[in-house]
């Protein structure tokens, strides 16, 4: 089998006495949705931050589309195929909608240091951007700027963003927080469908969604991964409802 | 040989009164996120205050208590009109409004006490000196300076690590909405610590004042090196903030000279007094350069967040 | 409608030398040079800050690099404005490069205090140049020439304060509407949403202070031939501070609002300092009531911002 797309191996982290990761070993299949789930404190941002490049494990490799990008930098990873968004919404927010999605197309085509042509004008930018916005249902409020969006438009948004990038794999940090019901279903409707172009780590609270969506489910504790395999299988396992899923109910 | 000793013993005297001044700067943007380019203007009211009361009382004991007192007094005066208005703002404006504070000070000293330098006598118990080695005589005045500089040190660590509000001020800095979330009146808290900042500032300006000319901006120059201290000991830690006073203030005495004679045997005696001073005043910003190029947070950096 | 302000605004300056002014002609070509000078360098300024993000404080270091290119090269009987201006801007970016790198390791207020440490060295290392006047300065034996004429004295010296201003301004604006510049403004707006769609932001924002560096030292250059003398004085932290307010006054990222900024505060200076000596009494508490009350500057009296 050829090698996962992402490939975590042994990764560990430390603050002090506190340990957020402890030995991990995960990969997320290229075309599939891994969901991580654990209780608060799991360490489940962390594991984000570190395979984003916030921050700097103390040890193991983390492997991306066969290279090693256990140290590299944040907009390097990103250029690798990389996106994310972020828990608590990140979005650019004196830029208009459309500028904010045209910049993600820019960043990811060819080099951010040329001078001359206005921004604005670039006519594939802007094209590409209007599409990914169709496709999050933000298309009409292209035109505001993006700090007057309400939080569930940040959200379309920010995936609009990282979808513009057309990633490999997409972080998502609790995409679905703070969301409706009509909201989640249609953004699970939209992962569902996004699925298809790439593959996904999905941090989430919302146990339905994750049952809904992923294909491999890892279960987090105190930095470990105490289970992980399909969902049926997590949904069984006796050290999960331990651990988890009986605190939960 | 000699001169090497004298000068470890200004460079650590200049070090301690650099501390006193980057001690409350620390604390204060480490605790309220407050950068107040208004410190150095306590420093020379301290100096300009203990001028005043010594003319008044004649003595200069007395003359200190009150400079650093009045000092205090005037910096809580100033954070009530000015500084909390400014607290959670962007550190821009916070910039900007201190910077217009200096302005407005270092002018009003100029109106109310003339453009020129003026002189405080030292004490006359101390104002000899003492034979520290055969040949070598070292005034008492600047041994006072030292003891009372580490005196300062050793009493804000104490009262940091081991009391009760030194436990607030440094959980205030690493996360300030717990703090305020502990039901803690952070606002008092806030004021205590600024009027300790003011009072060491104005304290270390009456020191200060019989070894330099007091005069207006007098605290503008000691308020970069204070944030050069800052930048290397790491924003709002204290220790940090000692440990780098002590070694800017070696670096500024003793690596001058030692720089200036390294130009000269590199370029012979015309080339150095071209060149050699001006390599000799850049040497404290090359060491914060090499720090920083180093460890980007400074030496010991508070823990912020985690 | 906005569009039309900075058009309005360099008409005006083209019209001045053709206003019939009498007797104060050349009092007021010189002032208005001076704030068309001071507009560029807060120009420059306002790329750093009001596009890229960054709050430097050390901004006037390069006004003072671009003034010692003039003397440094005067000295060597040098004159040719080409050379001066190649030499000036040499400096100034590999200046900003070194220790930009430095200081763009850091975030918020350490980059502030890091900016203005490095600004103290070039003026402190500048005071210490013997041979070009040491503090005092230096004196021009001549303005410099373009092509052998000498055609930066009188009304000729307006023109071409005017004419680079323009053209820096149009230089500025093609750079904040490219691909950098919005990569620059997404930088500013939040750099962690920035390097995760994949830009680098210290690359960006290194660029940016190199150009910002370049532009300025022109600036200096100019101010040097204006007074045909070079000092120390141009690099001072009171200059750096100067220029971000003006920057911050006439609304941080329009670019023609720093050249509105430059004229507010210089105007005002000369308004005030006509009345009385003591001027910074009133400009420095003007200066507080300012941020206190007005977010965002002259710009944010009128406009809505945050």
């Amino acid at each position: 089998m050829a090698e996962a797309l992402l490939a975590i191996a042994g990764l560990s982290k430390r603050y002090g006495a506190l340990t957020v990761t402890h030995a991990l070993d995960l990969e997320v299949v290229a075309g599939t949705i891994h969901a991580i789930i654990g209780p608060n404190g799991a360490g489940k941002s962390s594991l984000i931050h570190q395979i984003c490049g916030t921050v700097r494990p103390d040890e193991g490799r983390i492997r991306f589309a066969g290279v090693d990008i256990t140290r590299m930098a944040p907009h390097r990873r990103a250029r690798l195929g990389l996106a994310r968004s972020f828990q608590i919404t990140s979005v650019l927010p004196e830029f208009s909608v459309l500028e904010n999605v045209a910049t993600a197309v820019q960043a990811q085509g060819g080099s951010a240091f040329r001078f001359c042509r206005a921004a604005a004008g670039d006519g594939v930018a802007n094209e590409a951007a209007a599409h990914q916005l169709d496709r999050v249902g933000l298309l009409p409020r292209a035109g505001v700027v993006a700090g007057r969006l309400s939080h569930g438009e940040k959200r379309q948004l920010e995936l609009a963003m990282a979808l513009a990038a057309r990633p490999r794999l997409l972080l998502l940090d609790e995409p679905l927080a703070g969301a409706g019901p009509e909201e989640t279903a249609r953004l699970v409707g939209l992962l569902r469908e996004i699925r298809r172009d790439c593959a996904m780590l999905l941090v989430e609270h919302d146990m339905q969604a994750v049952f809904a969506l992923a294909d491999t489910i890892t279960v987090l504790a105190q930095g470990r991964a105490i289970a992980s395999g399909p969902p049926d299988a997590i949904r069984a396992d006796p050290a999960v409802r331990a651990a988890y899923l009986g605190e939960a109910h | 040989m000699t001169l090497l000793i004298v000068q470890l013993l200004n460079g650590v005297q200049l070090g301690l009164l650099l501390f006193l001044i980057a001690a409350g700067l620390t604390l204060v943007f480490g605790v309220m996120d407050f950068i107040n380019l208004a410190h150095g203007v306590q420093y020379m009211l301290g100096a300009y205050l203990g001028v005043a009361f010594f003319g008044m009382t004649g003595s200069f004991w007395l003359a200190l208590v009150l400079a650093a007192g009045a000092a205090g007094a005037a910096g809580l005066v100033l954070e009530w009109l000015v500084f909390r208005h400014l607290y959670g703002r962007d550190h821009l404006d916070q910039v900007l409004a201190t910077f217009g504070v200096i302005m407005a000070l270092n002018e009003g000293v100029r109106v109310i006490w003339g453009a020129a330098p003026l002189e405080m006598p030292m004490p006359e118990v101390l104002s000899g000196s003492f034979q520290l080695m055969p040949g070598l005589r070292y005034p008492f005045y600047r041994v006072a300076l030292i003891v009372a500089g580490l005196g300062v040190a050793g009493g804000l660590a104490w009262a940091v690590n081991r009391t009760r509000v030194g436990m607030l001020v440094r959980a205030g800095t690493s996360n300030a909405v717990m703090v305020s979330a502990l039901g803690v009146d952070i606002e008092r808290l806030f004021r205590g610590v600024f009027g300790v900042g003011a009072v060491l500032a104005g304290f270390a300006g009456v020191l200060a004042a019989p070894l330099v000319a007091v005069e207006p901006a007098m605290g503008d120059n000691l308020l970069i090196l204070a944030f050069v201290v800052i930048v290397i000991g790491g924003v709002g830690a204290i220790r940090g903030a000692f440990v780098a006073a002590v070694l800017v203030g070696l670096v500024d005495t003793v690596g001058r000279t030692l720089v200036t004679d390294a130009v000269r045997v590199a370029l012979g005696a015309s080339g150095a007094a071209r060149v050699g001073p001006a390599v000799a005043s850049m040497l404290i910003y090359l060491v914060m350069a090499a720090v920083l190029a180093v460890r980007p947070a400074g030496l010991f950096p508070a823990a912020r967040g985690a | 409608m906005r569009r039309l302000v900075p058009v309005v605004l360099f008409a005006v300056l083209a019209a001045v030398p053709f206003l019939p002014l009498g007797q104060e002609a050349n009092f007021v070509l010189l002032l208005v040079s001076r704030v068309m000078v001071f507009g560029l360098a807060a120009l420059s300024l306002d790329l750093l800050l009001g596009v890229g993000g960054m709050v430097s404080f050390g901004h006037a270091a390069y006004l003072a690099i671009g003034a010692y290119a003039v003397a440094v090269l005067d000295a060597n009987d040098i004159t040719d404005v080409g050379v001066v201006l190649a030499v000036a801007m040499g400096a100034a970016g590999v200046f900003a490069l070194a220790t930009g790198a430095i200081a763009l390791r850091t975030r918020g207020v350490n980059f502030i205090m890091i900016t203005l440490a490095f600004a103290q060295m070039v003026f402190f290392a500048f005071g210490a140049l013997s041979a070009y006047g040491g503090d005092d300065g230096y004196s021009l034996a001549a303005r410099n020439t373009v092509l052998g004429w000498p055609l930066l004295k009188g009304r000729g010296y307006y023109w071409a304060c005017l004419a680079v201003l323009v053209v820096a301004y149009l230089l500025c604006r093609m750079l904040a509407a490219s691909r950098f510049g919005r990569a620059l403004r997404a930088v500013k707006q939040n750099p962690a949403r920035a390097a995760a769609m994949g830009f680098n932001p210290v690359a960006l924002q290194l660029v940016a202070m190199v150009v910002g560096a370049m532009l300025c030292s022109v600036a200096g250059v100019l101010l040097a031939n204006g007074a045909e003398f070079v000092s120390p004085a141009y690099g001072t932290w009171q200059r750096s501070g100067d220029l971000l307010i003006m920057v911050i006054l006439g609304g941080a990222g329009s670019l023609h609002g720093a050249i509105f900024g430059s004229a507010f505060v210089l105007l005002l200076e000369e308004g005030l300092g006509r009345a009385t000596e003591h001027w910074r009494l009133v400009f420095g508490p003007l200066l507080v009531l300012c941020v206190i009350f007005f977010r965002g500057g002259l710009a944010g009296i009128g406009g809505r911002r945050g």
